[in-house]
């Protein structure tokens, strides 16, 4: 059974339709890129997945459930134990350290645990800036909380919405090399993305253009 | 890690780390529980104070023969003795005789200075009180008319046979009399009938007229409600023979209608600070919670309940609104010492039971005024975090 099947998905504002009848499926431990211009219903679809939205019309089946039909208080429930969320504004909680950060998620999720927050940010190479406040840390480096803050609970599927956005060069590639180990270790990745460097590293692209998937892309040369 | 730890590190953190933000409610709390506490202060002390004050106009009880029969020394402490020792000010009995000074007929009082010190208060007197035998008090009208001044002497005469009159002079020689010298040690202003008499210790107006243990009346200053000295003149009148009790109704009267009024004007106060605190506090913790959508979207995403965020807000409200009280009832006492100091002339006790209560009181104004923001914080869409602006 895949792990997300999404199935004539529509999200109406009004005269606009943000999404138009998308139909997609991902598989589990899938890499997935999501392209597309700006304001072709990206961060909608985002929003749907994550449990953080509702479709006007369809269903999306996460884990064999329809999140469509489901109350507020089940989505967040959801939402908790199975989605990660990496944002394109980091949005750390400013008086927060980067430890403490990571440690709202275990808060809200279960129980904080100090120790495996430690463990997150040396994962991702943070070890050392843990007690700092992220006033205090440079883009890639909150970015790098952010996606600590996004894996401490295990989560089934990791969403980033252009976690790339606002990062150089060089910390761009630092996150890519977070994600492949993602997927090594067999973690769903759903990434929107501007940026083809970014999307070429997935398995598949898919393209929304004004809120219709419009093309999709296998990488034949993607290395595991 | 305990989930309690890390909820007191996410609200302490949140009130340390955003200062600007949080100073401004802390300061409406703050500023609100000191007037509070203040006015609290006030309220239960100025029946104490106001009491002290009103008791300069006088006493508020007096006991008179109720029979034919003057007051006897035992009445009078028997009657004494029925009222709170903590509650009786001072007593002042009377005794009234007819006199001449030469050849006038007046009017000489014997009573306990000390304790006409104490019930009549408002005696105004150009000299010394008496202060042992042998010494008189003139009334100002007296001293006029016989040209008294301090420090001169003046002879008393006292007629044993009965009543003295000016009438019938040439018959002096025959008489039966007894004269006493006195030293005037002050004239006595008050404004009242006092000014006509001559006030001498009871020990002399006893050697002046022979005869002993008989008072017309006794002045009371009793420090209670106007229920208790009710109560009291009730059971007085009742309990001892020969002697009644009444209130001296004009002043415990009026000294109430202050009081009640001045209680209502710090109760309606009260009432408007509050309400002004919980305005201020409402619009600060309102744009706190606008000013943090974006967090709470974000915690919302995180998988944050309504109930955890309205946990964590109203912690971090709650505790503010304890740091507050607890500065508002330490400056609150400071304010009311102040106002104390300056309009009443005296001191306030520190109650230490009014911090508790203040930090309580001020925590539950602060509960009430955060329960709208709090609630539409909970209505942050969680959405809105990806929406990236
Ligand atoms: N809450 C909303 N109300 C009305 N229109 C919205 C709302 N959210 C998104 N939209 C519109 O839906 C379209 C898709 O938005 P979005 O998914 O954020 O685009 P993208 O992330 O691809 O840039 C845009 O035209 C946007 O203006
Ligand atoms: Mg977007």
């Amino acid at each position: 059974m895949s792990l997300l099947k999404i199935k004539n998905v529509s999200k109406i504002y009004g005269p606009l339709k943000a999404l138009d009848g998308v139909n997609l499926t991902v598989e589990n431990g899938e890499w997935l890129a999501i392209m597309g211009p700006s304001g072709s219903g990206k961060s909608t679809m985002m929003n749907i997945i994550g449990c953080m939205d509702k479709p006007s019309l369809g269903e999306v089946i996460l884990d064999g459930v329809d999140i469509a039909k489901e109350s507020d208080k089940k989505l967040t429930e959801i939402r908790r134990d199975k989605i990660g969320l990496i944002f394109q504004q980091f949005h750390l909680i400013n008086y927060l350290t980067a430890v403490e950060n990571v440690m709202v998620s275990q808060y809200y999720h279960s129980m904080p645990d100090e120790k495996e927050a430690m463990e997150a940010l040396e994962r991702v190479g943070l070890a050392d800036r843990a007690k700092h406040l992220p006033s205090q840390l440079s883009g890639g480096e909150q970015q790098r909380v952010c996606i600590a803050r996004a894996l401490i609970n295990h989560p089934e599927i990791v969403l980033a919405d252009e976690p790339t956005g606002n990062l150089d060069e060089a910390n761009e590639n630092i996150v890519i090399d977070i994600f492949k180990q993602l997927h090594r270790q067999g973690t769903t990745l759903i990434v929107v993305t501007h940026d083809p460097e970014v999307a070429e590293v997935a398995q598949r692209t898919v393209v929304l253009e004004h809120g219709r998937l419009v093309k999709e892309i296998i990488n034949e040369n993607f290395e595991e | 890690m305990k989930r309690q730890t890390m909820f007191l590190k996410m609200i302490t953190a949140s009130l340390l780390r955003r200062r600007s933000r949080m100073l401004v409610a802390l300061l409406a709390i703050a500023v609100g529980a000191t007037i509070l506490s203040g006015l609290v202060t006030i309220y239960y002390d100025v029946p104490r104070q106001m009491g002290e004050q009103f008791r300069n106009y006088g006493a508020n009880m007096i006991f008179t023969p109720s029979g034919s029969d003057k007051l006897s020394t035992d009445a009078i402490n028997k009657a004494k003795g029925l009222i709170d020792s903590n509650e009786l000010v001072g007593t002042a009995p009377y005794r009234y005789e007819n006199i001449t000074v030469y050849e006038r007929p007046l009017m000489a009082a014997a009573t306990d200075f000390e304790g006409a010190e104490k019930t009549c208060p408002y005696w105004r007197i150009d000299g010394e009180w008496p202060s042992k035998n042998g010494e008189a008090l003139v009334g100002k009208e007296t001293a006029e008319t016989l040209d008294l001044r301090a420090g001169d002497t003046v002879t008393l005469v006292y007629d044993l046979e009965g009543q003295t009159t000016a009438a019938k002079p040439s018959e002096k020689a025959e008489r039966n009399q007894n004269s006493l010298e006195f030293k005037v040690t002050g004239i006595l202003d008050t404004g009242g009938n006092e000014e006509k008499y001559i006030f001498v210790s009871i020990a002399d107006m006893e050697s002046l007229t022979g005869k002993s243990d008989i008072f017309d009346m006794t002045e009371l200053s009793v420090s209670a409600s106007q229920e208790r000295l009710s109560d009291y003149a009730e059971k007085i009148s009742s309990e001892v023979d020969g002697l009644s009790a009444r209130l001296v109704k004009r002043v415990t009267q009026s000294e109430n209608t202050v009081l009640s009024k001045l209680q209502a004007l710090v109760l309606l106060v009260t009432i408007i600070v509050l309400l002004l605190t919980m305005i201020c506090v409402a619009t600060t913790m309102m744009a706190v919670v606008t000013e943090r959508r974006k967090e709470v979207g974000l915690r919302k995403a995180l998988g944050a309940s309504n109930r955890s965020i309205i946990f964590e807000f109203m912690g971090e409200g709650l505790l503010l609104g304890a740091i507050g009280g607890l500065l508002g009832s330490i400056f609150g006492f400071i304010f009311a010492q102040a106002v104390s100091i300056n309009v009443f002339n005296s001191s306030i006790q520190f109650h230490w039971i009014l911090i508790p209560i203040t930090i309580l009181v001020s925590v539950l104004v602060t509960g009430i005024s955060c329960v709208l923001p709090v609630r539409s914080a909970t209505d942050v869409d969680p959405a809105l975090v990806l929406k990236g602006e």
